[in-house]
């Protein structure tokens, strides 16, 4: 497993400017997801890395040297697509085996039998390792698709979006397998997604892009914590972070121009009046939709809640952030 | 604006049962989630409503009157489907009045209605572009206000958010609920999205298999659910159930599991030497040092404010959440609590939720 270090690097396709100037270094072992709306640039730094383009400016490591010029082939980096991508003539078995086969690898057919196993048993796919490829559900192809990537050791795991044409159910299992298998191999992942709980909950690292730039990098609770801007605080968080006028409540910092209230640090019974809009019973938790003066707000409160709308509320901030007016938080 | 009342409602497609005698009323003003998983029924009887299938047998009342038979034309509803169908060499506004223009209302009446219909939209300076460069967001809005200038007695809608983005669909949820506490039109809204329905429902029809698990308002189908399937469905991770074999008796306050002693809400009915299975909500295990039930930590996910840690249990593994502030660690042994006021008790054959003090007056078994 390695440290791959992203130095500079900018792609342009056409006049759209794809990367901007990327520097990142992906530790060796992390789980690094890269998070952020279509067209952040996300999928682009994969295929960089993965060697399937060329960065227009910069540089990519992996161990300490520069792997531009080395062929995909060369790179020795598996690469997950969205879209699975099997061969539909083979078995599940023989899709499995597939790059197993390899003629550089030289593995022998028991070493290959016992690892698809192995790795079909922990995707929940044994069962049908004798199906043609297309006889699968969608779950089922994209777990095979998974299960290709990770019958290799690769120096390094590139995965765009795999979950996202799962179900629900068989998403929160596989994050919790594909975290495991993580721990378990100890390998260097780096994931793509725009699903902000899937950053949340896998990642060791997540990096944030907009627009092509790379805005923050830390850990899942840095990023939540302590976001350097309003676009990076409104990345994570369900329900999102309130941000209003920063002297909604009173007085602000100077130069603060919004403040930024995580649901949960809004505190009731005391401070400014608001009104109930709504009750959201959501089981686990109860949202409460608020209007303070002309704004929408919401918070969390109690699940067995009397509050019904039109009911008054006073409400104060706790540990607010604040914003600036380029929206870049105010220490 | 009208009631809707459905009484043993039934659609065979052939050998087919697509929905069984299901029954049901939707308040006037209400805004109704039919939510199941795909195949349940729920699109069906979407469509009988509306007028759209025919039932086998059954009853379709709208605002007191008898319409299971009429063609859609007579029913006096407006269908939003998920792929929102605008007329693409139309304008906005001449999408939008497409149906009062086809009613031949007067010229001035028309120029109100759209006016108005936008203005609750929010979408007044897009009225005279042409359909092909709104964004996803707009078509949506003028695709709803085609639907709102008629003024029908109910919306029907079928997964109209189906093709959007997560953050997108999110916003436009809230959107959606919004402009129904504005309107406050009778709507039934079919979604396979658990959160969905429970955000933006007043009332939820739970489907399964043709057949209505469960009515009820959100927090009652989330606190009291009435099978082991409606259980498992609602909710994000859903709700843990430990299965074991046993009984117990009118009045007792505990269940014996593994041999040792578990609170519940009263029971109120006899089971012996069943199959059972006690049903427990992530959010109602707590971790504790001590404790005789005990499990091992297997994975933690962090959420922010929470945190989902699963565990491996005498009884499988299981699901807990708790503050993101609570200490826990990886391969770490650790005693569980559970709520017992919020515990459920099922029997593992049929899935029925036995009755207890907690869900007494709930659902009607």
């Amino acid at each position: 497993m390695s440290e791959v270090m992203l130095s500079n690097l900018s792609k342009s396709y056409g006049s759209n400017l794809a990367l901007d100037n990327v520097t990142m270094t992906i530790p060796d072992g992390a789980f690094v997801v890269l998070l952020g709306p279509t067209g952040a640039g996300k999928t682009t730094t994969l295929r960089l890395i993965a060697g399937l383009d060329a960065p227009d400016k910069g540089d990519v490591q992996i161990d300490g040297r520069s792997v531009l010029p080395d062929m995909p082939a060369q790179r020795d980096v598996a690469m997950v697509f969205q879209q699975y991508s099997l061969y539909p003539h083979l078995t599940v078995r023989d899709n499995l085996a597939f790059p197993l086969r390899s003629p550089i690898l030289n593995w022998s057919e028991p070493d290959i039998a016992k690892r698809v196993k192995d790795v079909a048993e922990v995707l929940r796919i044994a069962h049908k390792l004798d199906n043609k490829a297309t006889n699968l559900s969608g779950g089922e192809m994209q777990r095979v698709s998974i299960g290709r990537a990770l019958v290799r050791q690769p120096r390094i795991y590139l995965m765009d979006e795999p979950l996202s044409s799962l179900d629900a159910k068989l998403r929160a299992d596989l994050r919790i397998e594909l975290k495991r298998i993580h721990n378990d191999l100890g390998a260097t992942f780096l994931y793509v997604t725009h699903d902000q709980i899937e950053a949340m909950t896998m990642a060791t690292h997540v990096g944030v892009l907009d627009q092509g730039r790379l805005v923050q990098f830390g850990t899942p609770r840095e990023i939540y914590e302590a976001p350097v801007s309003t676009y990076v605080a409104t990345r994570l968080g369900q329900p999102r972070i309130n941000l209003l006028p920063a002297d909604t409540f009173g007085l602000a910092p100077e130069n603060a121009v919004q403040i930024g209230l995580r649901p949960e640090h809004i505190r009731q019974g005391a401070g400014s009046q608001a009104t109930v809009k709504r009750v959201e019973h959501l089981g686990d938790q109860t949202r409460l939709h608020l209007k303070l003066g002309s704004h929408d707000l919401i918070t969390l409160t109690d699940v067995h809640t009397r509050l019904a709308p039109g009911d008054p509320i006073a409400i104060a901030p706790e540990n607010p952030l604040w914003f600036d007016a380029s929206g870049a938080r105010l220490p | 604006m009208a009631e809707i009342v459905i009484r043993n409602l039934r659609k065979e497609f052939g050998d087919f049962v697509a929905v069984k005698e299901s029954s049901f009323t939707i308040g006037d003003g209400e805004f109704f989630m039919l939510l199941g998983p795909s195949g349940c029924g729920k699109t069906t009887t979407l469509r009988m409503i509306a007028g759209l299938e025919l039932p086998t047998s059954g009853e379709i009342y709208i605002g007191g009157e008898e319409v299971s038979q009429k063609p859609a034309s007579q029913r006096d509803i407006a269908f939003v489907f998920q792929m929102f169908a605008l007329y693409p060499h139309m304008n906005v506004r001449r999408n939008i009045s497409y149906p009062l223009v086809s009613q031949r209302l007067p010229r001035a009446q028309v120029k109100a209605k759209v006016a108005e219909v936008a203005r609750i939209l929010g979408i007044e300076s897009i009225l005279d572009k042409p359909v092909g460069g709104l964004s996803g967001g707009d078509r949506q809005r003028v695709a709803l206000g085609r639907a709102i200038v008629r003024n029908p007695k109910a919306f029907m809608m079928d997964e109209p958010l189906g093709a959007l983005d997560a953050e997108f669909r999110e916003h436009m949820a809230e959107e959606l609920r919004a402009l129904h506490d504005r309107v406050k039109a009778t709507t039934v809204y079919v979604t396979h999205d658990q959160l969905e329905a429970m955000q933006m429902g007043d009332k939820i029809v739970v489907m399964n298999h043709g057949v209505v698990e469960q009515f009820g308002t959100p927090k009652e189908i989330y606190d009291h659910p009435a099978t082991m399937f409606v259980a498992d469905f609602i909710g994000s991770p859903s709700m843990n159930f430990l299965r074991f074999e046993g009984g117990f008796h009118p009045g007792d306050t505990a269940v014996t599991l593994g041999g040792l002693q578990i609170s519940t809400p009263e029971l109120c009915e006899e089971a012996a030497g069943r199959k059972l299975a006690l049903g427990v909500r992530p959010e109602h295990i707590t971790l504790t040092d001590t404790g005789d039930y005990r499990g091992r930590i297997e994975a933690i996910e962090y959420l922010g404010t929470t945190q989902i840690i699963t565990l491996s249990s005498p009884h499988g593994l299981l699901k807990a959440r708790t503050p993101a502030s609570q200490a826990a660690r990886i391969g770490d042994t650790v005693g569980l609590a559970f709520t017992a006021s919020t515990l459920a008790l099922f029997d593992a054959g049929t899935g029925r939720a036995f009755r207890t003090s907690a869900n007494a007056g709930m659902h009607h078994v």
